[in-house]
């Protein structure tokens, strides 16, 4: 894929500017190479150049909080798991990858479930579905300058991680168990620096307390689900105490506390669904929420939670805010570059800006419309969703199949996109 | 006794209401740069004129008398207010807690006979929450989950208790035929078979108890003297059955079985249940309705078809987005539903599922017509809702732009002639 790739006289959205009405981009490789007016950028020589009259493009969508490929980290013998890695567990043929992919999506954050206070590690992905799918998870990790994958710690407080014993009875217990492991993890690690490498002095290896160190750290970033404001104001003081870096996800009743979350400087991955209930903590939800977190100073992005809204439709969650309120603008970042922030990614992904990944979704319209269609998602500088292809309008539209493993589908007629036959 | 206090109830009811609009109420009139009757035309700049809870007047705006001392709403759009044809609003509650959630009874798969107005909630923060977005009409009642579940009603977004609600009591029974309705162990029904048995056997007994009641009714000939008829008559009576009686009423065509029924086979099933006892049934969620469209145009049934963005897994992996464009295309009847959520949302608006099947294929008036007209016909109440016509209850949802786009809001909801909200949503 050496050859340059051009879109010309297209909306661009590039998130950390202003749109440009009639604007280009050029892809070469993974990177983007150009972004501005079409009067303005050179178009390589070698370039296959599309004309996008008509079309928008923005950056790929980056999902904050997804369960995509299942939740299988930390069990049910214990609240308190950071050791282990959802990594470990994820079915990369699950169908809702390329369902994703169909919504514009092309980075996700996958979580474990919140039904414990730590539930382990979640790990950030690039759908790197292409004419051939995934075989293995390692395919899609996005990895640091080690090669390392990426990702962050899973808490929650609430209703949710409680239980029977020994999960939590109350929020007091709930406080109280996530602080004990903290202090731990403090003492473990002052135990390694002291023996400053002398293996004879090293306490044993702790899997889940060094989890616990690299969130101290700032290695690690911790991805709250949280929704009542005084649990909210909960992982703003445990936050503070243990100098872990948070985002707050879901925060229901966030617009009750923006202030007090403004001032803690903690950003916001919220959910927006069609109604308020269906628990108690989320009876006072609202559509408003993003603009009033916004307006105090909070940095929001949205997430889909995967299989509780559908990526296929992502965009319709900034929709919504913008319906109730929130500045256009900031709503587009929220599916995109305000997520990449909030992932630790900035600086890769999430804006239309030389230099960065080459990932882009292509619409028939304005991506706050219902009635724009993704028509096609890139991820590093390569197709990996056309609408016009029928595969592919399975994935966006549903139909016989399209909730099977991808798998499955391979076995009976494997066609070469989903990477041919066995 | 309780049928003449419950008439009784509506009669004072009807009385208020027409009292409190003759002399408190002054007429309404909405006016809308575009007017969405979903009876085969738009208005562009149209008035519509609410006297006395109906419409008495709608037109192109300039062409259309407007009454004395009336208030006057205007918006950019207006269209009937919307029927969702299969919630479980009111039963099942917004905490999702057991002090709200009535939409199930779990002690018995069969259990027609449980009413939906001796659960429905009017006052459900639910309810509320969709009229804002100008929902005006539910059809609500029992929840998928058990082979039959219980029963229906349909009722007006508005009203402090349930006789003020009402439109129709016992509009259908929910039946489901589905993973979900079967049991566990030794427990029946614990197959597919088993739960068409059961169904089978069920009907079965109220037809032998419908014909029990027909000889009581119309006894045979051979008694010819009239003491004689009216003597048998009085003679062994027959033992009320709350649970043959409903279904009696379902043989008879007065009540629609409501089929839960989303997997190809189940939606066969379904079908072949209302041949065999030539009753009315809808065919309810019909996930793969898109895969059975000549099946269910042949049968003659409606579709009650799942939220758009139902989620696409379980009994509904093969779900698709252009199952009401094709179902729209194959001349089905159907609308679509907000359903039943046991999570979050707890509730859907059927507003945005339809937005979401226009965005999808499905012709935009169509769409309308689909949360309107289409779901008052399937649910017999056409002359009352649906659509804005002169004589209809005055039902009205105001938009401030496309109801359909995402970022347009809900800005008045008018029921029976009154603004109920004014909410921007």
């Amino acid at each position: 894929m050496d050859r340059p790739m051009a879109w010309v006289n297209a909306t661009l959205l590039p998130v950390d500017k202003p749109p440009i009405e009639n604007g280009a981009i050029v892809v070469q490789g993974d990177k983007i190479k150009a972004v501005g007016a079409s009067s303005s950028v050179t178009i390589p020589g070698d370039a296959t150049v599309v004309d996008a009259k008509g079309k928008w493009i923005m950056p790929g969508l980056i999902c904050t909080h997804s369960h995509i490929g299942g939740m299988g980290a930390a069990d049910g013998s214990s609240p308190i798991q950071p050791g282990v890695r959802i990594l470990d567990s994820i079915n990369v043929r699950d169908s809702g990858f390329r369902r994703a992919l169909a919504g514009g999506l092309t980075t996700i954050n996958i979580m474990p479930g919140s039904g414990h206070l730590i539930s382990g590690q979640t790990v950030y992905c690039k759908l790197r579905y292409y004419e051939s799918s995934p075989r293995v998870v390692d395919e899609i990790l996005i990895r640091d300058k080690e090669g390392l994958p990426i990702g962050g710690l899973k808490m929650a407080n609430g209703t949710n991680s409680q239980g029977d014993s020994p999960f939590p009875g109350t929020r007091g217990k709930s406080a109280y168990l996530v602080r004990e492991q903290y202090i731990k993890a403090r003492e473990y690690q002052a135990k390694v620096v002291k023996a400053n490498g002398d293996s004879t002095k090293l306490p044993p290896r702790d899997l889940h307390l060094e989890t616990l160190v690299e969130a101290m750290q700032g290695k690690r970033i911790v991805h709250h689900h949280t929704h009542r404001h005084d649990d909210i104001m909960t992982v703003i003081r445990l936050s503070q105490e243990f100098g872990f870096q948070t985002v707050l996800h879901h925060v229901s009743e966030g617009w009750k506390v923006a202030k007090e979350i403004a001032q803690a400087k903690l950003p916001c991955s919220i959910i927006v669904l069609d109604s308020p209930g269906g628990k108690v903590e989320a009876k006072d939800m609202t559509f408003s929420n993003g603009r009033v977190l916004d307006e105090a100073g909070v940095k929001v992005a949205f997430h889909t939670d995967d299989w509780i809204t559908d990526s296929r439709l992502f965009m319709r969650s900034a929709a919504l805010a913008v319906r109730a309120g929130m500045n256009r603008n900031k709503a587009v970042a929220g599916l995109t570059l305000a997520g990449a922030e909030m992932l630790g990614l900035g600086d890769r992904i999430g804006s239309l800006t030389v230099g960065k990944d080459a990932d882009i979704a292509i619409l028939s319209g304005d991506p706050l419309s219902v009635f724009s269609r993704v028509l096609e998602t890139w991820v590093e500088g390569r197709k990996a969703f056309d609408l016009s292809k029928s595969e592919d309008q399975l994935y966006a539209e549903g139909g016989m199949t399209a909730g099977s493993d991808l798998d499955p589908y391979l076995c009976c007629f494997a066609p070469a996109w989903q990477g041919g036959a066995k | 006794m309780i049928h003449f206090q419950r008439n009784f109830a509506k009669i004072i009811l009807s009385f208020s209401l027409c009292c409190s609009s003759a002399i408190a109420a002054p007429p309404l009139v909405v006016q809308a740069k575009r007017v969405l009757t979903a009876a085969g035309q738009t208005i562009e700049n149209g008035t519509v004129v609410c006297i006395d809870g109906k419409i008495k007047a709608i037109g192109k705006t300039g062409e259309v008398a407007i009454p004395d001392n009336a208030t006057i709403l205007k918006s950019e759009v207006a269209m009937p207010g919307m029927v969702d044809v299969r919630t479980c609003a009111g039963l099942s509650g917004i905490l999702n807690v057991k002090h709200d959630s009535d939409q199930i009874e779990h002690s018995s798969p069969l259990q027609p006979e449980l009413r939906a107005i001796d659960a429905y909630n009017p006052r459900e923060e639910l309810v509320e929450y969709l009229r804002s977005f100008g929902v005006t009409t539910i059809h609500t009642g029992h929840a998928p989950g058990e082979l039959m579940s219980g029963q229906t009603l349909i009722a007006k977004t508005i009203g402090n208790t349930i006789e003020e609600a009402l439109m129709v009591d016992g509009r259908a029974i929910a039946a489901t035929l589905a993973e979900s309705s079967t049991k566990s162990g030794k427990a029946s029904p614990g197959t597919r078979g088993k739960q068409m048995a059961m169904l089978r056997s069920l009907l079965i007994e109220a037809q032998e108890f419908q014909t029990k009641l027909n000889a009581k009714a119309n006894p045979k000939p051979a008694v010819s003297d009239a003491a004689e008829k009216e003597k048998e008559k009085e003679s062994d009576p027959i033992a009320r059955n709350l649970r043959l009686e409903i279904l009696v009423e379902v043989l008879a065509g007065k009540k629609a079985l409501l089929i839960t029924a989303d997997r190809a086979q189940d939606i066969a099933s379904a079908i072949r249940l209302g041949d065999e006892f030539k009753i009315r049934i809808w065919l309810d969620s019909a996930a793969d309705a898109h895969l059975m469209i000549p099946q269910i145009k042949a049968a003659g049934v409606s579709v009650l078809l799942h939220p758009s963005m139902a989620r696409a897994s379980g009994e509904k992996e093969n779900l698709s987005l252009q199952s009401a464009s094709k179902l729209y295309a194959a001349g089905i009847p159907f609308a679509i539903q907000g359903g039943f959520e046991a999570y979050v949302p707890k509730v859907r608006v059927v507003l945005f599922e339809a937005a979401i099947a226009a965005a999808h294929g499905l012709n935009y008036n169509a769409a309308i017509e689909s949360i309107t007209i289409s779901p008052a016909r399937i649910l017999g109440i056409q002359d009352r809702v649906g659509s804005l016509e002169v004589g209809k209850d005055a039902d009205v949802a105001l938009y401030d732009g496309d109801p359909l786009e995402y970022t347009t809001h809900c800005v008045g909801v008018v029921i029976n002639g009154k603004i109920v909200s004014t909410l921007v949503r």
